[in-house]
C-alpha cells in the first residue's frame, strides 16, 4: 500500500502540482505555437507522451550503466540531446514504415518534438539528481523515473488540450485591439496557471 | 564602408525589429521562468549571448562542410558543447547562481532561439556577420527578461536586492507577490507584448512618411 501510494504521490506531483507548463514554464515554444486548434494539439500531446517516455527509459539505462559508473556524468547533456534527436527520427522512420495512418497523426510533430524543452527537461529531472524540484538530491528507481516520465507527459498533455479548447473560443471573443492573439491568450494561461496553484501542497508535495 | 552598415544592422535588429522574445516569441519558457530576480536574468542572459554567439561562429566557420540532411544533429552537438562549458563554469564558480537557475542552464540546448539562429541564420552567413548577430540577438534577449524581471522582483517583493546589496527599496514589504509567482510571469509578459504591439503601431505611419 505504502510502495502504491508513493508511485501515486510521484505521479500526481508531476503531473499537477509541478505541471510542466504552467508552474514551471517549460514547454512554452510548442504550447503557443500548437494550441490554435484543437485536433493539432492532441496530435502533439500524443507525440509527446511517446517520445518523453522511450526518451526517459533509455537515458535512465545509459545514465546509471554507462555515464555513471564510467564517472563521465557531465557528458550528460550532450548524451541526452543525442539520444532524443535520434530516438525521434529512429520512431519517425519506424511509424513511417509500418503504420501510415499514424504516422499522418504524429508525422509533422515528431521533429519538433527535439527542440521541445519540455523533453529534455522531463529526462533530466527524472535521472540527474539534483535538477528534480519534487524530490531534491534523490535517485529515482526505474519504475518512479518511468512513473514521474508519464505523470509530466499526461500533464503537459492535459494543459495542452485544456488551453487549445479554450484558445478556439477566443477567436471569437471581442478583444481590445492590442491584446488580440498572443498577449489574450498569456493572460489566460496566467489565470490557468493561478487555478493550477490550488494544487500547491496538496499531499505534501 | 557597406560592410560596417551590415555589422551594426545585424547587431541591432535583435533589439526590437527581430526580438526573439516579444517578436520572433521563441525561447519564452527560460524566460519566464527566470525572471523572478534581476541577479538570476544577469547570469542567465550572459549564458545564453554566450552560447549563441560561439554556436553561431563555429557552425559558421564549418557551414561549407556540413551534409545537408544530418546539420541540425551536428547543430545541436555544437550547442551542447557549448552549453556544457557554461554548466561547469556556473558549477564550479557561481554555485549559489547555478543552484537557482536550476535545470535553465542544460535547457539551453533545446532553447529555440539558438537552434533557429544556427539554422536561419549562421549556416549560411559569413563569420563576422553571423557573430555580430548572434550578439544582437542575445542582447535583445537580455534586455527583455531585464525588463521583466525589474518589474516583477520590485512589485513582486517591494525592493530589488542585486549581489545582497539593496538597489532600490519602495519601504514596504506588503507587495502583491502574485508578480513572483507564476501567473505574475503570464501577465508581465502579455503586458510587455502588447506594449510592443501598441508602440509599432504608434511608430508606423511617420516611418512610412520618412523613408519607405
Amino acid at each position: 500500500m505504502n510502495e502504491v501510494w508513493r508511485y501515486f504521490l510521484i505521479f500526481f506531483g508531476a503531473m499537477m502540482v509541478y505541471n510542466f507548463i504552467l508552474i514551471r514554464f517549460i514547454g512554452l515554444c510548442p504550447f503557443f505555437g500548437i494550441s490554435n486548434r484543437l485536433e493539432t494539439s492532441i496530435g502533439m500531446s500524443v507525440s509527446v507522451v511517446f517520445v518523453m517516455v522511450m526518451a526517459s527509459s533509455v537515458c535512465w539505462i545509459l545514465w546509471n550503466y554507462v555515464l555513471d559508473p564510467l564517472n563521465i556524468e557531465f557528458l550528460y547533456i550532450v548524451t541526452f540531446i543525442l539520444v532524443i534527436a535520434s530516438l525521434v527520427q529512429f520512431v519517425e522512420m519506424i511509424i513511417k514504415n509500418t503504420s501510415p495512418p499514424l504516422y499522418k497523426a504524429m508525422g509533422i510533430y515528431l521533429p519538433l518534438i527535439t527542440t521541445n524543452c519540455a523533453v529534455l527537461a522531463a529526462v533530466i529531472e527524472s535521472i540527474v539528481p539534483g535538477f528534480n524540484k519534487m524530490h531534491v538530491a534523490y535517485n529515482y528507481s526505474f519504475p518512479e523515473a518511468l512513473v514521474f516520465t508519464i505523470g509530466v507527459a499526461l500533464g503537459f498533455a492535459l494543459v495542452l488540450i485544456l488551453f487549445a479548447a479554450m484558445r478556439e473560443r477566443l477567436e471569437l471573443a471581442p478583444i481590445p485591439k492590442f491584446f488580440r492573439g498572443i498577449p489574450i491568450a498569456f493572460i489566460a494561461a496566467a489565470l490557468y496557471s493561478l487555478a493550477f496553484m490550488g494544487f500547491a501542497g496538496m499531499f505534501g508535495l | 564602408m557597406e560592410e560596417k552598415r551590415g555589422c551594426r544592422y545585424e547587431f541591432s535588429k535583435g533589439l526590437v525589429k527581430e526580438n526573439p522574445l516579444l517578436v520572433l516569441m521563441v525561447g519564452l519558457c527560460s524566460a519566464l521562468a527566470v525572471s523572478t530576480k534581476l541577479e538570476n536574468c544577469i547570469f542567465m542572459g550572459l549564458a545564453v549571448i554566450f552560447v549563441l554567439v560561439c554556436s553561431n561562429v563555429i557552425i559558421s566557420i564549418i557551414r561549407g562542410f556540413i551534409p545537408y540532411r544530418i546539420r541540425i544533429p551536428i547543430f545541436i552537438v555544437v550547442i551542447a558543447s557549448f552549453v556544457t562549458i557554461v554548466d561547469l563554469f556556473l558549477k564550479a564558480y557561481f554555485q549559489p547562481i547555478y543552484e537557482r537557475l536550476g535545470v535553465w542552464i542544460p535547457l539551453i540546448v533545446v532553447n529555440c532561439i539558438i537552434l533557429a539562429r544556427a539554422e536561419g541564420y549562421a549556416s549560411d552567413h559569413p563569420v563576422r556577420d553571423s557573430a555580430f548577430d548572434g550578439l544582437g540577438i542575445g542582447l535583445g534577449y537580455t534586455l527583455v527578461i531585464l525588463i521583466m524581471a525589474f518589474f516583477r522582483e520590485l512589485l513582486g517583493t517591494g525592493h530589488i536586492v542585486l549581489f545582497d546589496h539593496t538597489i532600490i527599496s519602495l519601504g514596504t514589504d506588503k507587495m502583491p507577490i502574485i508578480f513572483i509567482m507564476f501567473p505574475g510571469a503570464f501577465i508581465t509578459f502579455a503586458l510587455m507584448v502588447a506594449a510592443l504591439k501598441w508602440y509599432q503601431e504608434r511608430r508606423k505611419p511617420k516611418e512610412g512618411g520618412e523613408s519607405r
